[in-house]
């Protein structure tokens, strides 16, 4: 929970800034940040740390939409406190709430929100290619490791390990830690096609209507 | 209404232009032809209104108060020396990609490419990257970076092919998370400050407590240096970029993280003037530099060898910032413009070698020099550039970042000047070893004869002479360089052309409030 402590230290010295010193546009805001914020701050930013650092696309999309809300709460709490509608006519000038974080925060909770669906869709595409929406290890790394592994048979590094018949199957291999069978069904023929380079791009005569 | 048609007219068109142009080409979905025409034509007119910009800003910046909402109320957008250059730069480098990919067949290989996404989507990274550049509020340039990395996305991902399905996942991760921690930034900022204006900022972030403005600044570095792909948070980038097709690498490489040093150049001159991360800074830029160039040597695919090596040069740039000296700012901004026209173009060579070669693999490459002598050109002048060959601009930049590092003379830039020439010579070095094997050595198999299109050879070709031009035009661009260096160095000059003395601006009441109270005897 150490994100957690070092969030409330970046907060509270943030917001307890002496509004007296720094002229913000209406002065009488109260900047006291309500602790019941904060703590949902800690908590959304700490589990969604956690989930961020899983394999599954889908949980790092959970983790991510978690720790994308705690900042849109942040940027309540940096509002000051809660008050009337910002309309002039139905709220005392002073006890408006400010809304300019409101402005923000719709702002982010929209970007948020495509995002979101860009990253389903993609989820949901490497399903249908793999079976899983796990994300895969970099064939051309383990390319440059392989023959440094060979050169340095001393040299131990058990990532290197040649654990798979092929390169492909190596790369493509799963972990996730919550797998209890450890069946990591991979769809070895596309993980084939990856490894003969993507064909190069553009269909020659195709639509080259331009410059030809 | 202020009906005056300056400079300032010209200023919202770069963003305005190419999202219009994407939502008429994706209406026009159907119609290939159109798309193709509305983006050309978008670009072109981009690039037009940067120069008009370029020329404007060089007497001081321009800053346009978005639906005549006056800052700090409402969102200003501010054309300044470094946005007007950059803006060139890019447009210019935006627009010979387009060509580019016109002339290779548009985006994809594969039958079922969704082509017609590729025009819209482009256009709206083009936007987004003209709002970073011109945003004169915190969160208005939170909301560039999302409109580009979100076009990005699409473009990275183009096709849904395993591979670029695997490298897009490793990228848009890191870049939410980056997103994520820039918003957080912005959160503090506005808890400390009551503002996300940039100049307002400037007025108001030296009486906050030292302890929370050093956590603010460490937060926009930290989400910054994840978009340049500063080391130790650069290891997403030679993962994704190899596998997009050709013309969406070079532009992401030309352009994306030049963003990030864009936003670092700006906040951190503007921002946090007092230069108390420099130290630290000085040592990413060398770590930057040596283990990215490392990387490269280790390299046996071209597109991977020039990731790596687009890496190890954002340290260059990040040097100069990290002197925080006019001079080393001149030299930075130099750099940038010479390395988004350098990288682009490399990235563009690659392309025309996978398309004659059938692979970037240097096991599978050879004698190009003797089948496609033109090829090998196209690949030599802009690779020894990077390198920085005298005279080419490459070694004029880094000229002038050893210059500022000897004459400051501390240890650590003495480090960092003996860290930039290692760096240049395995540059070299790298990039030697790509060119003996891809166009020296004997085919080890045989290469598929297929020809090059002059659609993509010309914009190619356009690029290398562009490149050429910044050698030839150095003095010009060195010297506005170094007047747009002269502006960074002194904050107020921003401030001062965002909240003029003699109006109403800067208490956020509108002209047209102004004109009201005065009798109308305002503009």
């Amino acid at each position: 929970m150490s994100s957690t402590s070092n969030l409330l230290a970046l907060v509270l010295p943030a917001a307890e800034v002496d509004p007296a010193d720094v002229a913000r546009t209406t002065d009488s805001i109260d900047m006291t940040p309500s602790l019941i914020l904060v703590l949902a701050i800690g908590v959304l930013f700490a589990t969604g740390v956690y989930l961020l650092l899983e394999r599954s696309l889908t949980r790092v999309l959970i983790g991510f939409i978690l720790i994308g809300n705690g900042a849109n709460l942040m940027f309540l709490v940096a509002g000051g406190r809660a008050g009337g509608a910002p309309l002039i006519g139905t709220t005392p000038t002073d006890q408006m709430s400010d809304p300019l974080v409101q402005a923000m925060v719709l702002t982010a909770i929209v970007i948020t929100l495509g995002l979101t669906a860009f990253v389903l869709a993609m989820a949901y595409r490497s399903w249908q290619l793999h079976g899983h929406d796990e994300v895969q290890d970099d064939l051309e790394d383990r390319r440059v490791a392989r023959p440094a592994a060979r050169n340095a048979p001393a040299f131990e590094d058990s990532d290197t390990e040649e654990s798979g018949a092929t390169l492909d199957d190596e790369a493509s291999q799963v972990y996730d830690e919550t797998d209890g069978d450890g069946d990591g069904e991979t769809d070895v023929r596309d993980a084939g096609r990856a490894e003969k380079d993507v064909p190069p791009p553009g269909r020659p005569g195709t639509e080259g209507g331009e410059g030809r | 209404m202020n009906l005056t048609y300056g400079f300032a007219t010209l200023v919202p068109l770069p963003v305005v232009l190419p999202l219009f142009a994407a939502g008429l080409a994706l209406a026009l979905w159907r119609h290939p032809r159109a798309q193709h025409i509305i983006s050309v034509a978008a670009l072109s007119l981009v690039l037009a209104a940067s120069i008009g910009l370029l020329v404007g800003a060089d007497n001081g910046p321009i800053v346009v108060d978005v639906g005549e909402w006056a800052a700090p109320v409402g969102i200003d957008l501010v054309a300044d020396r470094l946005s007007a250059l950059m803006l060139t730069v890019s447009s210019f480098v935006l627009l010979c990609v387009l060509l580019y990919s016109l002339g290779q067949g548009v985006a994809d290989g594969h039958d079922k490419a969704p082509v017609s996404i590729y025009h819209p989507t482009y256009l709206v990274l083009a936007a987004g990257v003209s709002n970073a550049f011109l945003s004169g509020d915190l969160f208005n340039l939170y909301v560039g970076f999302e409109i580009l990395l979100a076009a990005s996305y699409v473009l990275l991902t183009l096709g849904g092919t395993g591979e670029r399905i695997r490298a897009g996942s490793i990228y848009v991760v890191v870049a939410l998370l980056s997103s994520v921690i820039f918003l957080v930034a912005i959160a503090l900022t506005y808890a400390a400050t009551g503002t996300v204006n940039l100049a307002q900022l400037a007025e108001r972030l030296p009486d906050v407590d030292p302890g929370v403005r050093m956590t603010l600044q460490l937060l926009l570095l930290l989400a910054f240096g994840i978009k340049a792909a500063i080391f130790p948070l650069s290891a997403w980038l030679p993962d994704s970029y190899p596998t997009a097709p050709a013309p969406v690498t070079a532009v992401f490489a030309g352009l994306l993280t030049k963003v990030g040093v864009y936003a670092i150049i700006r906040t951190q001159t503007l921002l946090f003037p007092d230069n108390r991360l420099d130290t630290v800074l000085m040592w990413l830029a060398l770590l930057t530099m040596v283990i990215g160039i490392l990387g490269a040597v280790a390299q046996n695919d071209i597109k991977r060898l020039l990731s790596f090596t687009l890496v190890s040069h954002i340290g260059y740039m990040i040097f100069g910032i990290s002197m925080a000296s006019e001079a080393g700012m001149a030299a930075s901004i130099f750099y940038v413009v010479h390395h988004i026209t350098v990288q682009t173009t490399l990235f563009l060579v690659v392309g025309l070698i996978e398309r004659r070669g059938g692979s970037t693999s240097l096991d599978k490459l050879g004698g190009l020099a003797k089948i496609a002598p033109g090829l090998a050109i196209l690949f030599f002048i802009p690779a020894m550039n990077l390198a920085g060959i005298p005279p080419l601009s490459g070694f004029l930049g880094k000229v002038g970042l050893l210059q500022e590092g000897v004459a400051q003379g501390t240890p650590l830039t003495w480090a960092l000047v003996v860290g930039s020439v290692v760096t240049s010579l395995l540059t070299l070095y790298a990039i030697v070893k790509a060119w003996n094997k891809a166009f020296w050595q004997t085919a080890p198999v045989e290469l598929p004869s297929t020809g090059t299109p002059r659609g993509m050879v010309g914009p190619t070709t356009a690029l290398v002479a562009f490149g050429l031009a910044l050698t030839f035009a150095a003095g010009p661009l060195y010297s506005y360089a170094e007047r747009a260096a002269g502006n960074l160095m002194q904050p107020s000059t921003y401030v001062d052309a965002v909240f003029p003395d003699d109006s109403g601006r800067g208490q956020g009441v509108s002209s047209d409030l102004v004109e009201e109270e005065q009798g109308g005897e305002g503009s």
